[in-house]
Parts: C-alpha cells; sequence; structure tokens
C-alpha cells in the first residue's frame, strides 16, 4: 500500500483506426470506483488494456494515465502497478494455489516471511490452509478470490477490473462484488470497473460512464 | 541476443541451402579448383547423360515425388472428410501420431519383411492356403515400377500429412463450414471438399511440397525397397558422389543439379495440379452435384489408414521377432528357436552409433528448439510474426531435395576442412531438425492465452520472468513434443549424416542402411527395432514427464 | 552460375586451401619398419580409423577382437569405420588428396584388394615405399606357394599392403533339397532352365557379383592369358562374346527374371536360407559352416567347387598416404598376420578366413593349434578345394562392369 494517490485519465482516447471507441477524461479517487459501462464490442476492455499496458497494434491510443504523479504510459507493464481481475480468475495452473500468490510477492524478503504474508492473505479470503491446493480443486468464487489475492500481494497502486463477477452465478456475484470493493477501499486503491453488468455499477456506488 | 534470432534462424537454415547448392552447380559446370579444375564446360553434363538409363532413373524419381504425395494426400483428405468429428476418428488420431516418429528406414523394413515373396503374410498362408512350399518368385520388393518403394512413403507421409492436415482445422472452422454444406445436401466429403478443403489445403500446401520433395529424392527407403535396375536418381547419385573416380564428382555434381530439376519439375507439375483441379472443383461446385453417398470412398480411404497403421505395427512386431530368431525357414509362421546371440553379438557394436545417435539427436534438438523458442518469444514481444515468408523460410530445406545441396555441403565443408567433424554433423543435422521443432511448437506456443502474460507483468514480473515461469512452464507439454519430434528426425537423418559425417560417424540409422545390403534380417531387426524405439522413448519421456511434474494439476493434464 | 562459383572460389581461397598448398612435413615417412621398437612406442595412444567393408557380423567382431587385444597390448585404440563399399574409402582418400590434405587423414588403414588397390596404387595414395615385406610377422607369411599375395589381381603389391587372409569361391546348397549340381559354368547355364528362378548372383560391383563373372569370364575365354594383360578396347568384344552370350541366355531363367538382383552374398545367403533360390556362393570356404553355426542356414547345406577349378586371391590391409596414426597401423596390420590372430581368423566360428602363412613356418605351439581347428561340416578341406583359377587384370573387371550394367542394369 504505497503511498495512496488518484488515477488521472486525462484525455484518454482508444481508437480502431478512425473510429473512437472510447474517449475518456478523468480523476479517480483513492478508494472510488468509477465504471464504464457497455455492451460487448463497445472497446470498454481496450481501454484498460491501454492503461495496463497491452493495447493491440490493432488499436491507438492516446492521453496521459497518471497515477501518483507518474505517467504510466511512459512506464513497461510490469512497472506500472496497474492490477488487472479478468473474468477468468486466471490462476497459473501449474503453480499451488500458495505458489500463485507468492509469485506475486515483490522480491525480497526471506522465504518464511513471504509465505507468512501469503498464508495471511488467504486466510482473509477465506482460504486458509489452501496453499498446496490445485487451483483447478477451487470452486469459481474461491478462484476469484485467490485471483484477488495476487493481485493485492503485487502492492498495486490501482485496479483495474474487466467484467470480473460476469462469469459467476448470482449469489457468488454479489458476495464476491462486495469483497473486491472492501478490499480496494480498505487498501484506497483507484479502481477502474468495465461491465456490461448494471448491478455491477449500482454495487460500485461510484460515477459511471456510459458507452455507445 | 533474442532480437536477433529470427535473422540467426534464418541464416541457419537458408545458408547452408545456398552455400549447398552453390557448391553443388559449381562442379556440374567443371568449375571447382579445390579438385584442380578452373576451366567453365559442360563436360559433367555430357558425362551424365551417357549414363545408362538416365532418363528412367529421373522418371522414376519424378513420379515417386508426384504419386507418393497424390496418394498419402488422397487418403489424408478423405479420410479427414469422411470422418472427422467421430470417434473413430480421434482413436485413429492417437494411433497415426506415433508412426510419425517411426524413421523411414525402420517402416520400409518392417514392410520388406511383411510383403515379400518370403515375408512374413505369405509365410502365414503357406503352404495351406496357398500351396506354396517355397517362396514364389514374384517381383514384389524392389520392382522396376519402384511400387513397393512409393507404398513404403506413403505409409511414412500420411501421418505426417495427417498431424498437419489436423493442426490446420481449427483454424479452417472446419466443423463449422462442413456443417453449414451438410445442411445443404451435401455428403460428408463432397461438404467437406467444398467448404473446409481449400482452406486447409493452404495452410498445408507446403507439407505437401516437402513430402513430393522428399518422395523425389528419397535414398534410404530407395535402397530398402526401390526398384535396382536401375535405381531412382537420388540412389545412383549416392553411388556417384563414392565413387572412386574423382571425375565422378563433376558429373556427380551435374547428377544433383538434375536432382534438384527433377524436384522442381514434380512440384511444377503439381502446381498445375492445383490450378487445374480448382477449376474443376469450381464447375463441380456450379453443378451443385451432393454426392450424398460416399460411403464407399470413406470406407476406403478409413481401411487405408487402418491398414497403414497395421502394417507399421506388424513390421515392428516382424522386427524384434526377426531380432530374436533362430533359424527361420520358409514357410514356418514362426522361427524354430529363438536366441539372444545376435543381441549378444551386437552389444559391443551397437554401443558407439547408439551414443553416437543420442548425442547428435540431443545437441542439434537442443539447439533448434533454443532458436525456436527465443524466435517465437521475439515474435511475441514484437508483435510480428514472419508471416508467410518466414514459413516458406522453415520449410526450404525440407523441398530443396536433400541429395542437391548436401553434397554441395559436403564439397564446401571439405574445402574448410571440417567436414567429417562432429559440429558440421550436428549443424546439417539441425538444419532438418529446426523445420520440425518450429512447425510443432509454434501452433500451441501462438495458441497460449496471453491474458496469462498480462496478469503476469501486471504482478510486477519481467518479460523474461513471464517467459521462464509462466510461459515455459504452461507449454512445458508442447515444448517437450516438439523436443521429440526434433529428436525423432535427427535419429531417421540418413543421407545427411552419410555425407557429412563422412563415415567417422556411424548412427543406428547409418548402419541399419548398411546393413540392408547385408541381409542379415535378424541384425536389421535389432538395427531398426531401435531405430523405432529411440524416438517413441522420446515421446513417451515427453508424455510422462509433465504427467509427472504436475501430477497434482488437473489442468495440466493433455487435452486441456 | 558464374556468381556462385565466385563465391566458392573465394571461400576456398578464404581457407587457405588450394592445390598449390605443398604437402610437406608430416605426410612423409616418418615411420620405418625396420626400427619396429620405435614404431611401436609411437603407436602407443593413437587411433587407428579401420575402414573396412562392414556388412558382416562375424568379421565385425573379429575386427572389434582385433582392436581389443591391439589396446591391451600396444595401447591404441582402434575404430572400425564399416563401409558398405570399400570404394567410399577410396573416394574419401582421393577427395582429401585433392583438396590438400596431405596429412591427418581420415584413414588409417583400409581392408583392400583388387580394382581398389589398382587404383590407389596408380595415383599414389598409398603410403610408400612398400612396408609389409618389413613387418617382423612377414617371416611367417607363405608368398612362396601363394602368389596371389604377391600379385594382387595381376597387379605387384610390392610392399603397398599386408596380406589378411585368403579367399576362394565356393558354391553352397541345402542337402535336403536334393537337387543335383552343376560342376562348371556351362552346366550352370543349363541347370538354370530346368529350376528356372532358383539362381542368381549379386550386381556388381559388388564383390562376390563380379567374382561369379570373373568365374563364368575366365570358363568362357578361348585364351585365358589375354586376361593376365590391360583389356584392349579392339579385343574386348571378341574376347567377352562367349560370356555375354551364356549370360543372355541364362538371365530370363534368374530369380525374378534379373529384373533385380541381390546387393551382395549376404542377400544372396538370405535367399538360400528362404528357399527363394538353390545354389549360393561366397569367396570364403568356411561361408557355409559358419551360416550353419549362426543358424542362418540349416545343417543340411554343404559346399562344393567345379572341379575346373575356381577362382582365388588374396584380401590385404593397406595405410593411405596421409593417413594419421601410421605407427599404429602399422603395429595393427602385423597383429592381423601375426599367427594368432591369424589361427583365431580361421576359426570357423570366428570367420573361418583361411591364412597367408606358411604353417609349416610358424612356432610349433601354434601349428598344433591350427591343425586341431575344426574347420566345420560343411567346409571343404583344403585337398577338396579343386585348382584355383587366376584373377584378371583389373581392368578387364571395369570394362564388364560398364558393360553388364549397360545390357542389364537397365530393366526393360
Amino acid at each position: 500500500m504505497t503511498n495512496p494517490g488518484n488515477l488521472a485519465l486525462e484525455n484518454v482516447v482508444v481508437r480502431l483506426g478512425n473510429r473512437v471507441l472510447v474517449s475518456i477524461d478523468t480523476r479517480i479517487a483513492p478508494g472510488e470506483v468509477f465504471t464504464v459501462m457497455g455492451p460487448s464490442g463497445s472497446g470498454k476492455s481496450t481501454l484498460l488494456a491501454y492503461i495496463a499496458g497491452f493495447l493491440d497494434p490493432a488499436f491507438t491510443g492516446s492521453g496521459r494515465v497518471v497515477y501518483a504523479g507518474r505517467d504510466l504510459t511512459l512506464l513497461p507493464p510490469e512497472r506500472r502497478k496497474a492490477g488487472l481481475l479478468f473474468q477468468d480468475a486466471l490462476l497459473f495452473p501449474h503453480m499451488s494455489v500458495g505458489q500463485n500468490l507468492m509469485f506475486a510477492i515483490p522480491a525480497g524478503g526471506n522465504a518464511k516471511a513471504r509465505r507468512e504474508v501469503c498464508e495471511a492473505a488467504l486466510q482473509e479470503a477465506g482460504l486458509g490452509g489452501f496453499f498446496d491446493r490445485d487451483p483447478a480443486t477451487l470452486s469459481g468464487g474461491q478462484k476469484a478470490r485467490a485471483a484477488l489475492m495476487r493481485i493485492l500481494l503485487s502492492e498495486p497502486g490501482i485496479l483495474l477490473l474487466d467484467e470480473p463477477f460476469s462469469r459467476l452465478d448470482a449469489d457468488l456475484r454479489t458476495h464476491v462484488r462486495s469483497f473486491v470493493f472492501a478490499e480496494a477501499r480498505s487498501r484506497q486503491l483507484p479502481v477502474l470497473l468495465v461491465t456490461h453488468d448494471i448491478e455491477d455499477a449500482r454495487d460500485a456506488n461510484g460515477p459511471v460512464l456510459e458507452l455507445g | 541476443m533474442l532480437r536477433h534470432a529470427p535473422r540467426l534462424t534464418a541464416f541457419l537454415l537458408v545458408g547452408p541451402v545456398l552455400f549447398g547448392m552453390a557448391a553443388t552447380l559449381a562442379p556440374a559446370f567443371d568449375f571447382f579448383p579445390a579438385l584442380g579444375s578452373h576451366r567453365l564446360s559442360l563436360d559433367p553434363w555430357r558425362e551424365l547423360f551417357a549414363q545408362p538409363a538416365l532418363l528412367r532413373s529421373a522418371l522414376l524419381s519424378f513420379a515417386s515425388g508426384i504419386l507418393t504425395a497424390l496418394f498419402s494426400l488422397a487418403i489424408v483428405a478423405i479420410f479427414v472428410a469422411g470422418w472427422s468429428h467421430t470417434r473413430a476418428f480421434r482413436l485413429l488420431q492417437h494411433l497415426v501420431s506415433p508412426l510419425l516418429s517411426v524413421p523411414h528406414a525402420a517402416a520400409a523394413f518392417g514392410l520388406a519383411f511383411l510383403f515379400a515373396p518370403a515375408g512374413w503374410l505369405m509365410r502365414l498362408f503357406s503352404p495351406w492356403l496357398t500351396g506354396f512350399g517355397q517362396p514364389p518368385d514374384w517381383l514384389i520388393i524392389h520392382d522396376t515400377l519402384g511400387i513397393a518403394m512409393m507404398a513404403g512413403l506413403v505409409i511414412k507421409e500420411i501421418p505426417f500429412l495427417f498431424l498437419v492436415t489436423l493442426a490446420a482445422l481449427p483454424q479452417a472452422k472446419a466443423g463449422e463450414h462442413a456443417r453449414i454444406a451438410n445442411s445443404l445436401g451435401y455428403g460428408r466429403i463432397a461438404g467437406f471438399v467444398h467448404g473446409v478443403w481449400p482452406l486447409v489445403y493452404r495452410q498445408i500446401r507446403l507439407a505437401v511440397f516437402a513430402v513430393i520433395a522428399y518422395a523425389s529424392s528419397v535414398v534410404d527407403v530407395a535402397v530398402i525397397l526401390g526398384p535396382t535396375t536401375p535405381a531412382p536418381l537420388a540412389v545412383r547419385l549416392v553411388g556417384w558422389m563414392n565413387d572412386p573416380d574423382l571425375s565422378m564428382r563433376f558429373m556427380a555434381s551435374a547428377g544433383a543439379v538434375l536432382q534438384f530439376g527433377v524436384t522442381v519439375a514434380a512440384l511444377w507439375l503439381w502446381i498445375i495440379g492445383e490450378k487445374v483441379l480448382a477449376l474443376y472443383a469450381r464447375t463441380l461446385r456450379h453443378g451443385g452435384h451432393r454426392f450424398a453417398n460416399d460411403s464407399l470412398a470413406r470406407s476406403i480411404s478409413a481401411a487405408s489408414v487402418l491398414a497403414m497403421v497395421a502394417i507399421v505395427f506388424t513390421g515392428l512386431f516382424l522386427l524384434a521377432v526377426w531380432s530374436v530368431a533362430g533359424y527361420w525357414s520358409f514357410p514356418d509362421a514362426l522361427p524354430r528357436s529363438f536366441t539372444l546371440r545376435v543381441w549378444e553379438r551386437q552389444a559391443g557394436s551397437l554401443a558407439r552409433p547408439l551414443l553416437i545417435t543420442v548425442t547428435t539427436a540431443l545437441v542439434s534438438t537442443i539447439a533448434a528448439l533454443a532458436l525456436t523458442l527465443a524466435c517465437l518469444e521475439r515474435e511475441t514481444r514484437s508483435g510480428k510474426s514472419g508471416g508467410s515468408r518466414a514459413l516458406f523460410l522453415i520449410y526450404l530445406p525440407l523441398i530443396v531435395p536433400q541429395a542437391s545441396f548436401v553434397f554441395g555441403l559436403q564439397l564446401f565443408f571439405l574445402s574448410l576442412g571440417i567436414d567429417g567433424s562432429f559440429p558440421a554433423l550436428v549443424l546439417v543435422h539441425f538444419i532438418f531438425v529446426l523445420p520440425y521443432v518450429f512447425l510443432s511448437l509454434s501452433d500451441p506456443w501462438r495458441a497460449f492465452d496471453t491474458r496469462y502474460l498480462w496478469i503476469a507483468s501486471t504482478l510486477g514480473a519481467s518479460r523474461s520472468r513471464a517467459f521462464w515461469k509462466i510461459r515455459l512452464p504452461m507449454l512445458l507439454r508442447p515444448v517437450l513434443i516438439a523436443f521429440a519430434v526434433g529428436f525423432a528426425v535427427s535419429i531417421g537423418q540418413y543421407l545427411p549424416t552419410v555425407l557429412i559425417g563422412a563415415g567417422r560417424w556411424p548412427t543406428i540409422t547409418t548402419e541399419a542402411v548398411a546393413l540392408a545390403s547385408g541381409g542379415d534380417r535378424r541384425v536389421i531387426g535389432i538395427y531398426a527395432l531401435i531405430q523405432m524405439l529411440l524416438p517413441l522413448a522420446g515421446f513417451a519421456l515427453a508424455t510422462i514427464v509433465p504427467a509427472s511434474i504436475f501430477l497434482r494439476r488437473r489442468d495440466m493434464r493433455a487435452g486441456t | 552460375m558464374k556468381s556462385a562459383s565466385a563465391i566458392l572460389a573465394r571461400l576456398m581461397l578464404a581457407t587457405g586451401i588450394t592445390l598449390s598448398t605443398p604437402a610437406l612435413a608430416t605426410s612423409q615417412m616418418v615411420v620405418d619398419p625396420a626400427n619396429w621398437e620405435q614404431v611401436e612406442a609411437d603407436a602407443r595412444g593413437q587411433t587407428v580409423y579401420f575402414n573396412a567393408w562392414g556388412g558382416a557380423q562375424n568379421i565385425n567382431d573379429y575386427i572389434a577382437w582385433a582392436g581389443a587385444v591391439a589396446k591391451e597390448r600396444y595401447g591404441f585404440d582402434v575404430v572400425h569405420v564399416k563401409l558398405d563399399d570399400t570404394a567410399n574409402a577410396v573416394a574419401k582418400v582421393v577427395a582429401e588428396k585433392a583438396t590438400g590434405k596431405d596429412s591427418n587423414g581420415s584413414i588409417d588403414l583400409v581392408w583392400i584388394n583388387g580394382e581398389n588397390f589398382a587404383s590407389m596404387k596408380r595415383q599414389n595414395l598409398l603410403l610408400a615405399p612398400g612396408w609389409a615385406e618389413k613387418l617382423p610377422n612377414w617371416q611367417f607369411v607363405d608368398f612362396a606357394n601363394k602368389p596371389t599375395i604377391t600379385t594382387d589381381f595381376t597387379v605387384p603389391v610390392e610392399g603397398l599392403e599386408s596380406p589378411w587372409g585368403m579367399a576362394k569361391m565356393v558354391f553352397f546348397h541345402d542337402t535336403a533339397r536334393q537337387r543335383e549340381m552343376p560342376d562348371s559354368f556351362a552346366q550352370l547355364v543349363e541347370w538354370t532352365k530346368l529350376h528356372p528362378g532358383r539362381f542368381t548372383y549379386p550386381a556388381p560391383p559388388d564383390f562376390i557379383g563380379s567374382s561369379f563373372l570373373k568365374q563364368a569370364l575366365s570358363e568362357t575365354v578361348a585364351d585365358p592369358q589375354v586376361l593376365l594383360r590391360l583389356v584392349v578396347d579392339s579385343e574386348f568384344d571378341a574376347v567377352t562374346a562367349p560370356l555375354f552370350k551364356k549370360l543372355d541366355e541364362m538371365h530370363p531363367n534368374l530369380w525374378r527374371s534379373a529384373k533385380t538382383f541381390p546387393k551382395n552374398k549376404e542377400a544372396l545367403r538370405q535367399l538360400l536360407a528362404d528357399n527363394e533360390i538353390d545354389i549360393a556362393f561366397a569367396f570364403s570356404p568356411a561361408e557355409a559352416s559358419n551360416a550353419i553355426a549362426n543358424q542362418e542356414l540349416p545343417d543340411t547345406v554343404r559346399s562344393f567347387v567345379f572341379s575346373g577349378g575356381t577362382l582365388g586371391n588374396t584380401h590385404f590391409v593397406a595405410i593411405p598416404y596421409n593417413a594419421t596414426a601410421k605407427a599404429a597401423a602399422l603395429v595393427f596390420a602385423n597383429f592381423l598376420m601375426s599367427p594368432e590372430a591369424q589361427l583365431h581368423k580361421q576359426d570357423p566360428s570366428v570367420w573361418g578366413d583361411p591364412t597367408v602363412l606358411n604353417i609349416d613356418a610358424i612356432p610349433d605351439d601354434m601349428r598344433q593349434a591350427f591343425d586341431k581347428l575344426d574347420l566345420g561340416v560343411a567346409t571343404l578341406k583344403p585337398s577338396q578345394l579343386g585348382p584355383t583359377l587366376n584373377e584378371p587384370h583389373a581392368s578387364w573387371m571395369t570394362r564388364i562392369e560398364e558393360e553388364w550394367t549397360r545390357r542389364y542394369g537397365v530393366a526393360n
């Protein structure tokens, strides 16, 4: 939880050819969830890709993404500190749940301490004792929570959510959603959520931008 | 380093082919300073064309190229068309895949042991059915038209084309297109041919060219099964290349250029055939014939594939039986006695070739795998793939006949003083291993869900950490399969090993083919068996290693 | 084309390898067999690349045995480079000479005789001056009674190769099949008419195939004396006309109607084992006994020769002029003609190759060991081997092989 700061999107525009897909100019405060709503294919995910640094060469993006006084677009993806959560948990299938989390912890510290941090994070996510489990054996909700903890352990500055709840069934969705938002707020992370689900937007309780 | 990987790879593939061709071409026109000739003349060509039955040899090679490709492709196409998405298809798919690893020479021996007049089939049915107390005097193996040779080649090329086609099917959206055509009343095969095949064929075209090139210039299979009076061009070429008479080197060069011409001509005819067929297919399409009843074609194709699998596996079995056979007279179906004597006697002389075979295969395959991974990783990072031009470069060593450029390469290495050296041998193996490793790995590598890499990056992992910790281990299975493919290809190399190794580096394959002339089936059985088992061991490892590493990782199991 | 050769030429110049590169120092004979102690000392630690035909397992095993003894006794390694045709080794030395590799050649010792020897001798590719007669074991060699030891296919040996073994053409058949066997080439031709498809011979230039043609030539030629000298174009057709007339007569009745031929004597033996043919032949009297011992042929197989005589010769080992391990090659050549090695070689359970030595000249214990050898059920005794026909001058075979290929090497 390094110095909490604002995430500023300054005249960020993502285009496909000459067509403007997303145009946004806003500021997201620490702990705030900014929602971008739009049907699939509206290009909302490309906005996240632009911010995180994975924009497909087919698209062009422009504008500054400033976090804590630094322009992220000038940095390589691994130094942007932008945590990214997809609709699939995408836990690395060749690692145990614990190894997935360990992978995220920044280098440094001894192995024992790192492991303890991991166990604590699992405990916090209601996954106590899951360190050696095969990710494939987790339920959907457990996977989602493990994926979130993995991101949080990497000490991100901002959180980017790409329809992370859409694959979960209704009950679970509400539960996981509040878990994610609560964690984000408690760590004072600016959050950018893209979704097509009005429920997500309502629960986020923050500004909403609707795309065509 | 990574940045230069594609260029380095291209150089290592194209360089030897070009140098080899150049070094073949010059002596063909009597110019070869190292052999004391500084002038240009057509004498080597005059000498070449004075060889008896040269035209017939060339025609044999030409026909072998075209017909082998035609039959293999037709069987594969009709089989895939008629049977894909059925249970039988999935079953055969598992049976055919290991066949790819069986070296050509071993498969050819198996075929000979089975179908010769004194072969096992005849033994099984004699004398009670055939009435033969002694083998009939039938010209089956080494027949003058090369039918046995082509059959041996088809058996080996079917698995190759089959697997290449399988890889191309998803990209051609085979399932969807076929369903649409079927719903319009087309038979399975017709629907496939009109709806899917053109897309699939576009992707496997270079592989088909490689088959034509290989079949038109093959040496080992031709020695074992091919005509002898006269032999196909490539076999005679190797004879001339090794002739004690120095002037034969010039003629051999001219012959190697002719071989190149024969292969090019075969490719050219094939391309014309492609155009004609495309026109014909359009006419058919416009005619709207639906060929709804295609059960006969389907049955024949399935029978051919089944027969091919059966032949190779029976051949393998026969090699094993012969290797432990005591005296085994005709028409006994089994030897009178079994003995391990030949194995015991061979144990000593097997060690060195075995060591050389495995070392060469390991070194060349590791190098090829490393470069392939470097190229693919470079592709990921730059976001650019080499496209069809890169694919052509990768196929180049497979499309230029081996005999044409490896002979030049030998002369070239000879003048550098590195002929017969181990690095030279590894290099020439590498040239033939790399394309297969690349082709085998590039699809699964590109199909990797890159979101895993994004996640790794957002978690703060550098690109190389993401490569080593995420992509490589997650793709361990296809990487090891590619390794096994490369290993198998290296083990099967005959001509490059003989020409570049200069006799100093006997491998299981060169020893097996040398023994083919010896005729002792028991010794052949041992060598061909080992030749078959080595690559199979590679594939077994490629399956077992990831399975045991990821024993407790369900999503890392095969098929996911 | 021009640029390609230019590139090649430049590359060759760049590597400093041209024909004009002088052949110096190391290639000259620094080993002197007269100073044998020095030779043995030099040999220690060397590796002999012995290029020898590798198509027969018993021979490969024998070479492995000899290599192991040499390693233990003289401290050098012997690597058997298995050839499927000795011409390949000759080609190799030719290529090395052409590219100026006058030392550190890749072949140290080669199993050779006849045409290949003639070719290497003619092109000065052999270690010279003659060394074989200076080897310590030469004293036991039976050159007095075995003229083929000093004249290899009409070419004087002059010590450029050392004798390794004797060969004589013998035929064999399975007595269980109860067929009359021919007693001459002419009878054989008639025999094939009675038994079509039951005889064949390896295609020349295979050694045994060519030998069969020589046997036939020797039996059909009007004046055997012409075969001892260089072939003359003008007389070739006339001299060989009877031979090709007989072959033309015989070929339609051969195995597979002569559309294909076995590659060598091993393939021929396999055909006999498979009951595809009735007569096989080899250049070694012990061939049939060996095959029976190895369970390659039934124990009812017996040998026979033509009463009018069959071809015989000697095979040798030679050292290329640019050999790397000359000293070890000399020591190995000497060992190969030692009574011990020759005895082991004549043992039919090992190889069964007749010795080049004069049994009366060797030490007593060795002579007794030779006498005790059981030559095997199917091996004819020396007294039963019949007269030896001279090998024709090598040039005849070159021409006959060409003519054979032209006539029969291309099926119709």
